[in-house]
């Protein structure tokens, strides 16, 4: 008999108080936990979202369509990055002229992205109660490692339509077969006494640009 | 091969050393409070985290009640997804494949992601015994496996050792493995974090085969997700060519949707925070994105006759989260090794016994580790009802009785050393179903109450050590009863009712 049979008839047997003609729908599952943690407004959401962002050592900026491109550079230039890794879905035009671009292919090496400074991403949906960013390797956000290897990570966030709520409404966007990162704030440990230490082996800093048209988030457009 | 580590005494052994190391205690006392005041912050941020409770051991009971259906969906998901599925009766299978596989690679060297299904199975060492060099690259792992340690938390495996003696352990130790650490590392957490990640970048970017565990598998979608804070995870998830998980058959869950529960439950009751640093989640395997090859082992080891047990089932709820250890005022106070297995504190002393089928003479001393505070289970964010697993596996210890055991339905017998327990019990009920030999032994017991010693003798001396002998009063309740209302008085004294063999009459209770 093979591990397989053995080990699913050890629980067949196992689930002898089972009725067999139960099926898993049947066992009682009560989702009466909220969808939402309160009501707000899309700014409101997005205001909590870069709260959190920040209570997590996130940099948080805010930024339009039009002044983007000014915004990363700016970013870029702060840090003192030379060069910088971007999937194939980011625009050309996000990017300042004076810095090495490098756009990701499958032939780059992890040792390769270890001598970029920065990468520049889109996301797929921002969580505001959590203060999450989640990656799910789009166009815009490329191969997993591309935001993992280099040490400062610039991670563009469209306000409001990028931005839910919770983490219920995170995952109905969300589709499983693609490979997904859920970041929250720059990697940390707490590994040693319980101090938290930010910057561990993902990107030590971590900036995130809310970007919304002009006047999106004026108190009268809620 | 047992869970618990080798050689390790039973826990009252341990504790009585660990309890006395002054150093240890400071570290546990605060580490615990300040993650308890953590968790309890995160958790009042949630005003429906009762019923999000409710829906977790919910959740976790369906896939429970219906294991074999999941396993194979599964199963089916994974390989559609391109992944290849292994299963493990025990650590020994698992270790076999695990070795195999690496083999077929080519390579010597691995590096590891936080695991406790390749702890509990000794992966590591089956590993180093075959040739292979398995790094952890998760901070509390690393200073565990540098310092030649057991881990002693689930969550912060380290917790008992601090800044200062990591420091040593880092300035001694990582120059054997690797990367040296740096010249003049002081005990700054923040330095010695530095230390970690120069330490581990060569291996991260070198790295050909990666070993995980998993918090969840997804049936419907065959997902995978690993949660995690230092971005080690995300390291040995995606660069190398070759990933290898090795996870409990109770880690799976029905749906994509059910992570809306855990993904809130864990990270707010593990290390407190709203959400975890990194958490990757994966389906088979991606074209360019990540390993080319992806193997999942699924490993029993004990769990199936974990889940035969119908009050011990509820275990495997467990999401691994560690808040169970932090509440515990006998972890607190003993530490994680004195469990002897790398589930210490409430959890571990439910699940170590069920997996090791009780075998050893740590296992049969682990549900008496605790005093059945509760605090545990009213922690626990999958409502296990510890308290309740840990009285029944006492019963378990001291009475025997049937158990399914490597999936037998075997009749275990009472574990060493309750004999004088069993006896006395035994000789009590029998006493207290005979009121005559019952109030014979009491009105003895009155009239030499005052040669009784204040520490018993003989095996009972143990149960003295710790405890004072209870005062027998002048009078028995019995006596006291008919001394005052007369012996016609409608009689709880049983002695009218009860035949002349004394047998099988019971006290009238009204």
């Amino acid at each position: 008999m093979s591990s397989r049979e053995t080990v699913l008839g050890r629980v067949r047997r196992a689930l002898a108080d089972v009725p067999r003609a139960e099926r898993p729908e049947q066992t009682p599952l009560d989702r009466a936990y909220l969808r939402v943690h309160g009501r707000r407004s899309p700014r409101e959401t997005a205001k909590l979202l870069a709260a959190h962002l920040t209570d997590y050592r996130a940099h948080v900026h805010h930024s339009t369509p039009e002044s983007l491109p000014e915004t990363i550079a700016e970013l870029l230039a702060r840090r003192g990055s030379r060069s910088v890794v971007t999937p194939a879905g980011v625009p050309q035009e996000w990017l300042p002229m004076d810095v090495e671009q490098v756009r990701d292919s499958a032939t780059l090496t992890p040792l390769d992205l270890d001598a970029v400074d920065s990468v520049v991403t889109g996301c797929a949906v921002a969580v505001a109660e959590t203060g999450t960013l989640v990656l799910d390797a789009s166009a815009d956000q490329g191969r997993r490692r591309i935001t993992l290897v280099p040490d400062h990570h610039i991670c563009v966030v469209r306000v409001p339509e990028q931005v839910v709520d919770s983490v219920p409404l995170a995952l109905e966007r969300l589709d499983p077969a693609r490979p997904q990162t859920w970041i929250s704030g720059p990697s940390a440990t707490s590994d040693i006494e319980l101090d938290r230490v930010e910057g561990v082996h993902g990107p030590r800093t971590l900036d995130v640009v809310l970007v919304g048209a002009q006047g999106w988030d004026a108190p009268d457009a809620t | 091969m047992s869970v618990t580590y080798l050689g390790m005494p039973p826990f009252p052994e341990a504790a009585e050393t660990s309890t006395r190391d002054e150093r240890l205690r400071g570290n546990l006392r605060h580490a615990t409070r300040t993650i308890r005041n953590k968790r309890a912050g995160a958790v009042a941020e949630l005003a429906d985290w009762s019923a999000l409770r409710t829906a977790g051991a919910q959740v976790k009971d369906r896939t429970l009640r219906h294991l074999d259906h999941y396993l194979e969906q599964l199963e089916a998901s994974v390989t559609a997804a391109g992944g290849t599925v292994h299963w493990a009766v025990d650590a020994r299978e698992a270790n076999q494949i695990v070795t195999r596989l690496v083999r077929e690679t080519g390579e010597r060297e691995v590096v590891k992601v936080k695991s406790m299904a390749t702890q509990e199975i000794g992966l590591n060492e089956a590993l180093a015994r075959a040739g292979i060099s398995a790094y952890e690259t998760d901070l509390a792992e690393l200073i565990v496996q540098l310092g030649d340690d057991h881990p002693s938390h689930i969550l912060v495996p380290a917790i008992h050792r601090n800044r200062g003696e990591i420091r040593d352990i880092f300035r001694k130790r990582m120059g054997r493995w690797g990367r040296p650490a740096p010249e003049g590392l002081s005990d700054r957490p923040a330095e010695l974090a530095e230390a970690a990640r120069l330490h581990l970048r060569e291996k991260f970017l070198n790295a050909k085969v990666g070993i995980s565990g998993a918090n969840f598998m997804v049936a419907e979608s065959g997902t995978l997700v690993v949660v995690e804070s230092e971005g080690n995870g995300r390291m040995c998830l995606t660069l190398p060519e070759t990933l290898i998980s090795v996870v409990g058959i109770e880690k799976v869950v029905p749906t994509w949707r059910d992570l809306e529960v855990f993904l809130q439950l864990l990270p707010r009751s593990s290390t407190a925070e709203r959400m975890n640093p990194y958490t990757s989640t994966w389906t088979g395997t991606t074209d360019s994105d990540g390993p080319r090859d992806f193997h999942l082992v699924l490993l029993d080891n004990g769990r199936t006759d974990t889940l035969a047990d119908r009050v011990g089932r509820q275990t495997l709820r467990c999401i691994r989260c560690s808040a169970c250890l932090n509440v515990c005022p006998v972890y607190e106070r003993a530490g994680g090794h004195a469990y002897g297995s790398p589930y210490p504190g409430p959890i571990g002393a439910i699940l170590t016994p069920q997996l090791d089928s009780m075998e050893t003479g740590l296992d049969a001393s682990l549900p008496y580790a605790s005093s059945l505070c509760g605090a545990c289970y009213e922690m626990c964010p999958v409502a296990i009802d510890i308290p309740e697993v840990l009285v029944h596996l006492r019963e378990r210890v001291v009475q025997g009785g049937t158990a399914t055991v490597r999936g037998q339905r075997t009749t275990v017998r009472p574990a060493k050393g309750h004999a004088a327990e069993r006896a006395a019990m035994r000789a009590a009920s029998w006493t207290f179903d005979h009121p005559r030999v019952l109030r014979t032994g009491e009105g003895f017991a009155a009239r030499a109450r005052r040669l009784m010693p204040r520490r018993l003798p003989g095996p009972g001396r143990a149960w003295t050590d710790t405890r004072d002998v209870p005062q027998v009063p002048a009078e028995s309740f019995r006596d006291w009863w008919r001394r005052t209302r007369g012996p016609s008085a409608s009689a709880p004294a049983g002695d009218s009712t009860t035949g002349a063999d004394g047998t099988g009459q019971r006290e009238d209770t009204r």
